[in-house]
């Protein structure tokens, strides 16, 4: 394939070496809408936000327009948001209730289980030749709803959803479950936020995935201090003595950094200035080691679920899918998670967090859209794309084996406590692209 | 109100809704923090597209949902003293930032509020922030004020910031409306 021998000079995994052209090269980008995007799951919206039949929420599968549709008899569909007729957007609403969606061009209407219910004229026009059963809305190949979360793909091909995040599930788990331990119970604040960013969509993913080198982007809100207790940007007192890890899975591209408290230390204060919060989340913290044992211990940061899905698992919890629009462009849409059953204060205390940290009035992530801006702009030229990206940042030092006071954790695991940051899950992402690109199948990618 | 008296107050509205504007546009953050009320509330929704007939769903709400701003003068301090510290890369170099206020309106004057006077304004605005070398951003919208009478002066007690964008066609809002 023309593809791969082009991509073997340019995504060197091991070598720590990768090339501009892969966030900048027309042709790499179309290549990722059939390669990646057609073929991973997705995540497309949450479940609180389609509690009702009828209730439907517009998302998004890569550049393309998606439903999300709870049907009259409560079955939950994606459907391509294009009519079936001439490609009219069936739906230009971001959310709501219906009974049907009707095509604005030619009329065309369509129930909210796909099937095609109304064409105009259909006896005249079309006598017996419209057989409407061929002709309802596109599908998403399978759907899963995992934990309120809804997850789609395109291709029939692919592994289950599980199998797909695989032992990435305990992490992700550190986003969707209650922070006292319970299965689930989280669900969505209302309003997503979303914004364009001029970057290529890589940028916030690897970022996500586990950049713990970037202080200096973040510099100037450490110093002003909006976290929690009125310090830094996460003034949270656990942080502080755990153990923090880069976790990888390159074989799925699926990585989170990761944070262990000490077996032997007592709760730490946090949420100090907050005392309702504070005791909350003291209470949850002592149900949670009644639940989970020793593992309680294991909290998540910011991770990337291959490609595009980045959950947050710490405050702000948040769940973020950087959707590409043309190789120079990315449209972020974010999620905000809380606990479903935290008092209402709680969940006023968080939310004003959330809104003050993270997107584009977030006085943290203000300074990564420039960053991501700025690195994308000036890797266009010419010359720039001669000169590849260094990802050589703690080669060589992942364990497949990770243990700490009998307690052991799936994936590839940096400890980068001392040493501040790893390129570990950068590299795993890179190489399950790459992978992605390659393959001429899903045959080839289990 | 007499008519004289309404055409005073409404060029005292104007005067006070440029002199920050202008305050503002000249990057004298701190002097424009001092404009606001200690129990400012400074909000702007985001917009969804929703049917014509239900439009109460096309604001996220204040105090409920995830929202661009929804925050009071504590945080509005921080964002400045962000800006100040010259090393918020988003805003260093500095934005070309002009604010361009119309439309001004004198809904009513009363005593409303916990002290004193309480005057409600709508106006439109159009900010333009141009930075680096042509990044060019054009953000225009409805603002819902409401002015309080402080020692014979204003100060901005509320805000209610209404931009007509859904998805933000902006990078970030580093700067105030
Ligand atoms: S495009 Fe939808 S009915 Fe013609
Ligand atoms: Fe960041």
């Amino acid at each position: 394939m023309a593809l791969m021998k082009h991509l073997n000079g340019l995504v060197d995994v091991d070598r720590g070496i990768i090339s501009r052209e892969i966030f900048v090269n027309e042709d790499i980008y179309r290549a990722e809408q059939e390669q990646v995007f057609a073929r991973a799951w997705l995540f497309i919206g949450h479940e609180s936000q389609i509690r009702n039949p009828g209730d439907y929420l517009v998302s998004s599968m890569g550049e393309e327009s998606v439903i999300l549709c709870r049907d009259r008899s409560g079955r939950v569909h994606v459907f391509l948001n294009s009519c079936r007729h001439r490609g009219m957007k069936v739906c230009r609403y971001d959310e709501g209730n219906t009974i049907e969606f009707q095509c604005p061009y030619h009329g065309w209407s369509y129930a909210t289980d796909g099937t095609l219910v109304g064409v105009p004229f259909a006896k005249d026009a079309y006598g017996a030749q419209l057989d409407r059963s061929q002709w309802g809305l596109i599908e998403v190949a399978r759907l899963e709803v995992y934990k309120s979360t809804v997850w789609a793909t395109w291709d029939r091909s692919a592994p289950s959803f599980l199998d797909y995040i695989g032992g990435y599930k305990v992490y992700l788990d550190l986003l969707l479950d209650a922070w006292d331990g319970r299965e689930g119970g989280t669900e969505a604040i209302g309003g997503i936020h979303k914004w364009l960013v001029p970057c290529n969509w890589k940028f916030p993913a690897e970022n996500f995935s586990g950049d713990r080198y970037h202080g200096v982007s973040h510099r100037s809100v450490d110093m002003v201090g909006i976290g929690p207790s009125g310090q830094s940007r996460r003034d949270m007192g656990e942080r502080n003595q755990a153990r923090w890890l880069d976790v990888s899975f390159p074989e799925l591209g699926h990585s989170m950094i990761a944070f262990l408290r000490p077996h032997d230390a007592p709760l730490a204060p946090a949420y100090q200035d907050a005392p309702v919060v504070a005791d909350y989340f003291r209470r949850c913290e002592e149900e949670r080691k009644r639940r989970r044992g020793d593992s309680w211990r294991l909290f998540g940061g910011p991770g990337t679920m291959f490609p595009n899905t980045s959950p947050l698992a710490r405050q702000p919890r948040t769940l973020a899918v950087w959707h590409p629009r043309g190789p120079h462009q990315t449209e972020v849409w974010r999620w905000y998670f809380v606990d479903a059953d935290a008092p209402p204060e709680v969940k006023d205390f968080l939310r004003h967090y959330y809104i003050r940290y993270s997107g584009p009035s977030g006085l943290t992530e203000q300074d990564d859209m420039e960053n991501w801006n700025y690195a994308h702009k000036a890797s266009r030229g010419t010359i720039a794309r001669q000169h590849p990206y260094n990802y050589e940042m703690g080669l060589g030092r992942s364990t497949r084996a990770f243990e700490d006071h009998g307690l052991t954790l799936p994936g590839a695991i940096t400890d980068v406590t001392v040493a501040n940051a790893s390129e570990h899950n950068q590299r795993g992402f890179y190489r399950r692209w790459r992978q992605f690109m390659e393959a001429a199948s899903w045959d080839e990618l289990r | 109100m007499s008519d004289v008296e309404r055409l005073l107050l409404r060029q005292e509205v104007e005067e006070f809704l440029y002199r920050e504007a202008e305050l503002l546009d000249e990057r004298r953050y701190e002097e424009w923090l001092e404009l606001l009320t200690d129990d400012v509330r400074y909000f702007m929704p985001m917009r969804r597209n929703v049917p014509h007939d239900e439009t109460e769903r096309e604001f996220t709400r204040e105090g409920v949902d995830i929202s661009w701003f929804d925050e009071g003068k504590d945080t509005l301090t921080r964002r400045v003293r962000q800006i100040l510290t010259g090393i918020h890369w988003a805003e260093e170099p500095p934005s070309r930032i002009c604010h361009m206020i119309s439309n001004v309106q004198v809904l009513g004057a009363g005593p409303a509020g916990p002290s004193g006077t309480e005057i409600a304004v709508k106006s439109r605005f159009l900010v333009y922030r141009n930075r680096v070398e042509t990044e060019t951003d054009v953000l225009v919208g409805k603002r819902e004020d409401l002015l309080r009478r402080v020692n014979g002066g204003f100060k901005l007690a509320r805000r209610r910031i209404v931009l007509d964008q859904s998805v933000l066609l902006a990078k970030n809002l580093t700067f105030f409306f």
